[in-house]
């Protein structure tokens, strides 16, 4: 039997693997962005699992409109990426630092 | 469960994208299993379909230098599974310590539509919110092109104005020829 301890288990492991991720992978800004994707994913996975559990469908309605936000949170980042990259030729995060004082 | 396949989601680039492909895959499936139909297949379509693509197109577009980006890749190697570890470790402890065994899901009627029931409450209690969704879509898609589009110099294009403001003076030329 599948409790909600054990999705939200997953919920956790998913969370702290993007922020292992996040450390990891901190001069890349794609990876970046797709470890807080998956950051939003898990916290979707414990909207999910509690509202099937608690038998309440707000839960899910939240999970799309979180859905809607990290799309068009993707795309904005994916294009002012593409800008920085054609501007400065680096997407290294060590590499912008135009307003460093 | 299935948590281990995104395990390798933090490896490198191509790759990587691919992995959170399949994470996204994964958890869509365990949403199906959760009775969230909808959202386990809107799941799929925007993300694998249409973001994930995304991603990967911006990584193959941009091609960068993998083995300068993973420099420092074995520095930060430690703290990051350190604080991973560390969180994760927290959480699982708290929830497998409070009791959450009381939640139970009750059986749904047979003719039961998860998605019927999503649109109902997304249509009478949550318009406000859903229609400020669709903005946000509407600005994002707005600023994604004006930030990416670029000014052909060379598309040929009409200038009103000037067509407009044309006069007889500036196109003719009247010129006396002498005659042989």
């Amino acid at each position: 039997m599948i409790t909600l301890t054990h999705f939200l288990v997953l919920g956790a492991i998913l969370f702290s693997l993007s922020i292992a991720g996040i450390f990891l992978n901190r001069k890349n800004i794609i990876l970046l962005l797709m470890a807080i994707e998956l950051m939003l994913l898990a916290v979707n996975m414990n909207f999910v699992a509690f509202s099937y559990y608690l038998d309440d469908l707000a839960g899910q309605v939240f999970v799309f409109f979180i859905l809607t936000v990290a799309a068009a949170e993707a795309a904005i980042g994916l294009a002012i990426l593409v800008v920085l990259y054609r501007n400065r030729s680096t997407i290294n995060v060590q590499d912008i630092d135009n307003l460093k004082g | 469960m299935l948590s281990a396949l995104a395990m390798i989601t933090v490896r490198n680039p191509v790759h990587a994208a691919l992995f959170l492909v399949l994470a996204f895959f994964t958890s869509g499936a365990l949403w199906l299993l959760l009775e969230a139909e909808f959202l386990g297949i809107v799941l799929v379509l925007v993300y694998v379909g249409a973001v994930m693509v995304l991603f990967l197109f911006v990584v193959m577009m941009l091609d960068i230098n993998i083995a300068k980006m993973r420099a420092g890749y074995a520095k930060y190697l430690p703290v990051g599974l350190i604080v991973g570890a560390a969180m994760a470790a927290e959480m699982i402890i708290i929830l497998t310590k409070s009791n959450f065994e009381h939640a139970q899901a009750n059986a749904k009627p047979a003719d039961y539509s998860n998605t019927q029931e999503l649109g109902k409450l997304l249509f009478t209690d949550y318009v406000y919110p859903f229609e400020i969704a669709g903005v946000i879509l509407l600005v994002a898609i707005i600023a994604a092109i004006t930030l990416t589009i670029r000014k052909r110099t060379v598309s040929k294009q009409q200038k009103p104005h000037q067509q407009i403001s044309a006069q007889r003076k500036d196109r003719v030329r009247l010129v006396d020829l002498d005659r042989e």
